[in-house]
């Protein structure tokens, strides 16, 4: 597994520039997640109309694989259902290996479908690693739960 | 390099390993060390020849084992100074570091009693006492360090007066720092009160003669000086033992037990509660018999050259920050340090990917980054084993980090 597969440049683009960074003023969903291993950390604002993801901001720090998911997630999510975003999560999972599922995804792609955010495939290889590229999809789902 | 120890390589099976089809550059020794054949041989004899649990049986292996393990306590003993009697085995520095804070503290602070620390703490020495402090009702103050990231004296001086303990790193396991130990003992010692020393990093490191450090107590593990883990040692002066109540009861430990109360065995035995890991003491003993092959004071000199050779190195990469003390006087193998563009896990798995080993994040010690203003740091520490060449690979390594990243 070479450092290219895990450094991909749309990974180090979106750590260089994160997206949709910031806060929510009077936010429908907030989530604050750490790597108490590594010091990540992320903090998380949604604005929800009806079921749909209108706004999303995110602030924190970190190595660029969190940082990046973050961003990469904050695009993703972006315009979504909250069924679509619950689908988006289980992929996700599926894709850093934490979960199985016979959902009919290609098993060497299982990320296939998650466009950009195919990238951090090459996060499971290092599994030191998955818990830096999950941190902001376990702070969304936190976020979700406690809104 | 004045001092050349690279023929030790060949007693270490685990630098011949590939990681990533490359040779290992093993630079993440303050976190643990590695192990030479003595190590592992001496082990491995225990277990295979003389093996039989400790004090309990009348029988030829359990003799074997008892002396084995009474012999690796000398061996302690003579390694940092001390008498036999004065070496209490723990599961490591941690279990040293909180049996004085709960066999002493619990019983010798009250409300309003003040427990010196300093910002350079390994959690270690940092969270027994604010649990005992919980308790009792004591209060914490903290030692600040100066701008060249060493001790300050002046404002430890303020802070021990009228202090209850002084609880002090021999050397900062993120800075590097090695604090006037002996000097601090002697200004907490003159106001009265505890003096005990983590001498995790020290003891592997530096020569330790532990009545030159005046302390009251001093704790350090294995694992960190080429023996295995689950082995500690609790060094006190022994009017200090007679003050501190045993932390943990169990087998072994007592003189007597009745219903209701139980006297203690003697002292050291009545902080060895259950079956000690007298195989890692003995490993223990094995590592401080290889260390003084090499002489401390050697040890101590190739880590010093290294850590110079590395400090000279590292200036020369753009956007590089060490947190620690800009020469290698009074400074351990340790050097954290940042870069900028480049998260400190980003550098240690691009490092690994080279492999070389070596440390990222807090290290332990939080409140120390927070006051560096560094939530990560990359770190690398050195041993007996590391040759310059391993310098070489590191600064080969950051380059190729900087260029991966693309930061100019």
């Amino acid at each position: 597994m070479s450092l290219e597969d895990l450094y991909r440049q749309v990974i180090l683009d979106h750590y260089r520039s994160p997206r949709n960074q910031g806060h929510i003023d009077g936010c429908d969903a907030h989530g604050e997640g750490q790597n108490p291993l590594c010091g990540d950390e992320i903090s998380l604002d949604l604005a929800i109309n009806d079921d749909t993801i209108t706004g999303v901001a995110i602030t924190g720090q970190g190595c660029s694989i969190s940082q990046a998911s973050a961003s990469m997630m904050s695009e993703a999510i972006k315009g979504k259902t909250l069924g679509e975003v619950t689908d988006l999560i289980h992929r996700f999972r599926r894709m850093m290996d934490v979960e199985q599922g016979d959902d009919g995804l290609d098993p060497a792609r299982p990320g296939s479908v998650l466009g950009d955010l195919e990238a951090l495939q090459g996060v499971r290889k290092f599994p030191v690693r998955i818990k830096c590229a999950s941190l902001p999809w376990t702070t969304l789902e936190q976020a979700l739960e406690t809104r | 390099m004045k001092t050349d120890l690279s023929h030790l390589r060949a007693d270490f099976p685990i630098l011949s390993r590939l990681i990533h089809d490359r040779p290992l550059v093993f630079l993440d020794s303050a976190a643990s060390s590695q192990k030479p054949v003595q190590v592992l041989d001496a082990m491995d004899d225990l277990y295979r020849s003389r093996y039989g649990n400790v004090y309990r049986g009348a029988y030829t292996l359990s003799e074997e084992s008892t002396m084995a393990y009474e012999s690796a306590r000398s061996t302690v003993a003579r390694f940092i100074g001390t008498s036999p009697n004065q070496v209490a085995f723990t599961r490591g520095a941690t279990s040293a570091l909180n049996s004085v804070a709960y066999g002493w503290g619990l019983n010798h602070l009250g409300q309003g009693d003040t427990i010196v620390l300093t910002l350079m703490e390994h959690h270690a020495n940092v969270v027994p006492w604010q649990m005992v402090a919980r308790y009792t009702g004591a209060r914490l103050a903290y030692t600040p360090f100066t701008a060249d990231y060493r001790m300050d004296l002046d404002a430890f001086e303020g802070l021990v007066d009228g202090a209850r303990v002084v609880a002090i790193t021999g050397m900062s396991n993120v800075l590097g720092t090695i604090p006037p130990v002996a000097e601090m003992a002697a200004m907490a010692s003159a106001s009265g009160a505890l003096v005990v020393v983590d001498a995790a990093q020290l003891v592997p490191h530096v020569p330790v003669d532990v009545d030159r450090i005046g302390a009251d107590f001093l704790a350090f593990s294995g694992h960190k000086m080429l023996g295995p883990t689950g082995i500690g040692v609790l060094w006190g002066r022994m009017e200090r033992f007679e003050e501190m109540e045993p932390y943990e009861g169990g087998g072994e430990m007592i003189s007597d037990v009745q219903l209701e109360s139980s006297t203690w065995a003697s002292i050291p035995h009545r902080f060895e509660a259950g079956t000690p890991p007298f195989v890692e003491a003995v490993g223990l003993a094995a590592a401080m018999d290889y260390l003084d092959s090499i002489g401390m004071q050697t040890v101590a000199a190739h880590d010093q050259e290294l850590t110079t050779l590395a400090l000279e190195r590292l200036a020369e990469i753009p956007g590089l920050t060490i947190y620690g003390p800009g020469n290698a006087t009074d400074r351990g193998g340790v050097i954290s340090f940042t870069m900028e563009g480049i998260h400190p896990h980003d550098i240690a798995t691009i490092l690994d990917g080279e492999g070389i080993a070596i440390r990222a994040g807090h290290h332990c010690a939080r409140p120390l980054a927070r006051t560096i203003g560094a939530p990560a740091t990359a770190r690398v520490s050195f041993y007996v084993y590391n040759v310059p060449a391993d310098v070489d690979a590191l600064v080969a390594g950051l380059h190729k980090a900087r260029k991966l990243f693309d930061v100019t």
